[in-house]
């Protein structure tokens, strides 16, 4: 009450203000704003930066890293980047963001010279990387299926039941880990997508399943997409490393081929933060195959009718980039050469951790090292191995036990090999 | 084939299927592996046939309204006349009619190309220098709020996506609390709250009859909100009117605004582009902070730094203690990661480069007096122009009045359609025009245009007129 006649008579000119601003922090606004958590993944890299330990090693977040553990901008990026400079005019995108770009794109995922290019049914608009895709699809799923649920497998990315729960889209899970193995859990898989409410939605994850590094092998997609067509479920995939997966961009594109071949309407987020390292740029895409051009037109129309009050219109430089990289065949050999690169040296990585903790005598199997693919492994080590690493060892990853590949390098992983071996040897 | 009569109103066979595309055509796959019956086969014949098909999930879609504002420069692009003007451009332009990249933009750009910046993922709140140096730009290096830490600050997608995330800030943290919009406004307003589904209403702002500010209307909606309501404030530069408070009624805004324990809500798209200094186009900004207020601010680079497409901009939460902005911060984080994770790098490199080199910040700040320079320059022209032109004795002074980039004109629908029609001059239905797609050379010409839109637009068109 105090309060408020003190901030009445302030009307009556603003000498009193400075008195005020501390009155007024009793009667703030903000009171029941609580400190959000930190979040799980962004936390690590901020706890690990502010470690002073010279021994520390970052295999937290999953950007990429070189042998020196220094992260990489590649060289095709830094062509196109020279070639653009100077050369826009900084005007807005469409809505739909860069043309060029978003075509390109396409082609990456349905293929060159797919039918559903040529026949115009792919609706799609550059996004804001894959966060950036997947919101926009929930909440393009929550406006004109708002009765449908998404089915999210576990464990996922955390950021998906963010994405889907501010979408305000109800989530459900399907088992997809088996710890047991350390491999997936195909029964548990299949009968809850037969179990499922026919016409279901389903996140999967196209290639290098994020955190466990477990896919479905071929005949495994085969099966599951068989299954989807008989309960007539839509599946959204969530692809942010293809060709970062195996080195091949049409081998880890091979889950959506197969829908596709099978004749389901897919939905597609793509990525480029880590297959061409434009992580800070926020490039992706968000398609969606229809029934015909109209459709997907009018597709088209309502997802930048969700887009308009979120950004307008994406940021034109990651585009560029992307759109010029593919769209000179010579850049574009030098990118595909590139991203082999990175996947062979976390391939290489992996056999080298693996090897090192059998060398060290290890009880448990590490087969699952080399077995998982992709930037993430999934240790199987407990929350509380973990923070062991981290207070005895300075070795910073998420509390799941996820160990990001791209943070190993031939320099670290005797060191975490070792580290790893303490924690879980009497386990 | 089954015919399915729920399914009749379904297409006819078109090129959608269930089946693999590849199939031979004298083969139709009925009941492969599950037992799905309805399956559409494909049809090689002329004859049209309904057979059972699941309906497509998106059935019920329809195409979304055309944007009001592209579709003019859609029918401007299609215009063949050569006299063809396109003043519904929302971007600045030279007097060539040309976009216009900064100096110190192509600079710092060189400069992040030479460095060889990494590409890392920004944190969710942003390039740290980029949010001190937003912060400092608005309110001023060493004001209070920012030296007592009392501003949340997060990089944002230019002006849109700032706004975004305060309107969600708001649906989560205010229940049931409304924001008041002026009428009219920047259309996107109303499209940024409904979908963070936060309720709102309008203030009268724009008085036709003066083709200025309707202040009385304007005072009177903002004391009748309930109180703790959310005023969404132009800081400069009101898009689309130009009509901007003067000083002394920013003073009053300010005092009803603290009356009713409203929050105001400025947005600040025009900073150094409305007068050309950075600092008086931030007068009513501070003028807020100088009450000790709670407020949001929300900030473009777009015109100003001319960064359009890169997106880049800031929301500021000014609070009373550093401890609400801590956690207030933490909260913008937690909207902004579902959203798109951590915002884009480029442009916020593009600011703090500019801003924090002292040659490249002056060389800005006089960029930024040239692009506010020309567009004052138009307006007089223009003013000039009508005001020799037309022997009405037409007071045409509001032109000199309103300030930024757009110029309500008070030409209603019918005389701007006269406008489009007989001058081919290509400007936004309520009436507004965009000086910075003006060009000096073109400025009689487009007073011959109002001029005739004005008094003779009621002769041409049989339709009534709602005024």
């Amino acid at each position: 009450m105090m309060a408020t006649a003190i901030r009445n008579s302030a009307s009556r000119g603003t000498m009193m203000s400075r008195q005020i601003s501390g009155l007024r922090s009793m009667s703030s606004w903000w009171k029941n704003v609580e400190p959000a958590p930190k979040d799980p993944i962004l936390g690590v890299t901020e706890a690990f930066l502010a470690d002073p330990s010279p021994d520390k090693v970052n295999v937290g977040v999953g950007a990429y890293r070189d042998d020196n553990g220094k992260p990489v901008v590649l060289e095709c990026v830094r062509e196109a980047e020279r070639r653009i400079a100077g050369t826009s005019f900084m005007e807005y995108l469409p809505m739909g963001g860069s043309v060029k770009m978003v075509d390109e794109t396409l082609k990456l995922a349905y293929r060159d010279n797919s039918e559903f290019i040529k026949d115009k049914r792919i609706a799609a608009v550059q996004s804001l990387s894959g966060t950036g895709a997947c919101r926009l699809f929930a909440d393009f799923q929550k406006r004109f299926r708002p009765d449908s649920q998404i089915y999210i497998p576990v464990p996922t990315w955390s950021n998906h039941h963010n994405i889907w729960r501010d979408a305000q889209v109800t989530q459900k899970t399907y088992h997809y880990y088996h710890p047991e193995t350390k491999g997936l859990d195909f029964s548990g898989l299949m009968d809850d997508v037969k179990n499922a409410p026919e016409g279901s939605f389903f996140l999967l994850h196209a290639c290098a399943h994020n955190p466990t590094g477990v896919d479905p092998t071929e005949e495994q997609w085969r099966e599951i997409s068989q299954l989807f067509k008989a309960k007539n479920h839509f599946a959204f995939f969530d692809m942010a490393y293809q060709g970062f997966a195996s080195g091949d961009p049409a081998r880890d594109a091979k889950s959506i081929r197969i829908f596709l071949e099978d004749g389901h309407h897919i939905g597609i987020s793509q990525s480029y933060a880590k297959n061409m390292g434009l992580y800070g740029q926020r490039v992706g895409c968000l398609s969606v195959l229809c029934e015909d051009e109209k459709q997907a037109v009018t597709v088209k129309s309502q997802l930048q009718q969700l887009a308009r009050p979120m950004y307008s219109n994406p940021p034109l430089h990651g585009a560029q980039i992307v759109s010029t990289i593919l769209g000179d065949p010579a850049l574009k050999g030098l990118w595909l050469k590139e991203v082999k690169v990175m996947a062979d040296r976390i391939i290489g990585m992996r056999t080298a951790l693996r090897e090192s903790l059998e060398k060290l005598g290890s009880p448990l199997s590490w087969e699952h090292v080399t077995k998982q693919i992709g930037m993430f492994c999934y240790s199987g080590m407990t929350p509380e191995q973990v923070d062991r690493l981290t207070s005895e060892y300075h070795i910073y990853m998420t509390r799941n036990g996820r160990i990001s590949m791209a943070g190993v390098t031939t320099g670290n992983v005797g060191y975490l090999a070792n580290a790893i071996h303490e924690v879980t040897k009497s386990s | 084939l089954v015919i399915d009569s729920m399914a009749s109103s379904m297409l006819s066979l078109g090129s959608t299927s269930l089946l693999p595309r590849e199939i031979n055509k004298d083969k139709l796959k009925l009941g492969t592996s599950g037992s799905n019956p309805f399956l559409k086969a494909k049809c090689f014949s002329r004859v049209t046939m309904s057979v059972a098909v699941k309906p497509s999930r998106f059935e019920g879609i329809t195409m979304a309204p055309p944007d009001p504002i592209l579709g003019v420069s859609e029918a401007f692009k299609a215009d063949t006349n050569e006299l063809k003007l396109n003043l519904g451009v929302g971007a600045y332009r030279t007097e060539e009619l040309q976009p216009y990249v900064l100096n110190v933009v192509k600079k710092a750009e060189n400069l992040m190309l030479e460095r060889g910046d990494n590409k890392e993922y920004l944190p969710i709140e942003g390039l740290a220098a980029f949010n001190k140096t937003t912060a400092e730009l608005l309110f001023g290096a060493g004001h209070p709020v920012i030296k007592e830490q009392k501003v949340a600050t997060i990089q944002g997608l230019s002006g849109t996506g700032s706004l975004r995330l305060a309107a969600a800030l708001i649906e989560r943290y205010f229940a049931g609390a409304k924001v008041l919009i002026s009428a009219p406004t920047w259309g996107n307003h109303k499209n940024i709250f409904n979908d963070a589904k936060v309720p709102w209403s309008e203030y009268r702002y724009y008085d036709p009859k003066t083709i200025g500010l309707d202040f009385e209307g304007m005072i009177a909606d903002i004391k009748e909100a309930p109180e703790g309501s959310f005023i969404l404030l132009h800081g400069c530069a009101h898009n689309p009117t130009g009509i901007d408070p003067t000083p002394e009624q920013w003073v009053k805004i300010a005092d009803v605004i603290q009356e009713k324990n409203h929050i105001p809500f400025f947005d600040v798209a025009y900073q150094g582009f409305a007068s050309g200094s950075l600092d008086e186009d931030a007068a009513s900004v501070r003028l807020f902070a100088e009450r000790g207020m709670e407020f949001f601010v929300a900030q473009s680079y777009s015109k100003n730094l001319g960064l359009y497409a890169e997106r880049i901009g800031a929301i500021n939460v000014v609070c009373s203690s550093a401890d609400a902005a801590t956690r207030v911060k933490s909260q913008l984080k937690r909207i902004a990661r579902p959203m798109y994770s951590n915002p884009p790098v480029h442009g916020a490199r593009i600011v703090a480069n500019v801003v924090g080199d002292a040659a490249m910040f002056n060389e800005w700040k006089a960029e930024m007096e040239m692009m506010a320079g020309r567009i004052k320059t138009v307006r007089q022209q223009l003013y000039d122009s009508l005001v020799s032109k037309d022997k009405s004795g037409k007071d045409w002074s509001f032109i000199l009045k309103q300030i930024g980039m757009f110029s309500f004109t008070g030409l209603n629908k019918a005389q701007s359609d006269n406008m489009t029609d007989k001058w081919h001059v290509y400007m936004t239905k309520d009436g507004r025009i965009s000086l910075a797609g003006l060009s000096m050379a073109k400025c009689e010409y487009l007073a011959d245009a109002i001029i005739d839109s004005y008094h003779n637009a009621l002769l041409y068109w049989e339709t009534p007129i709602e005024l």
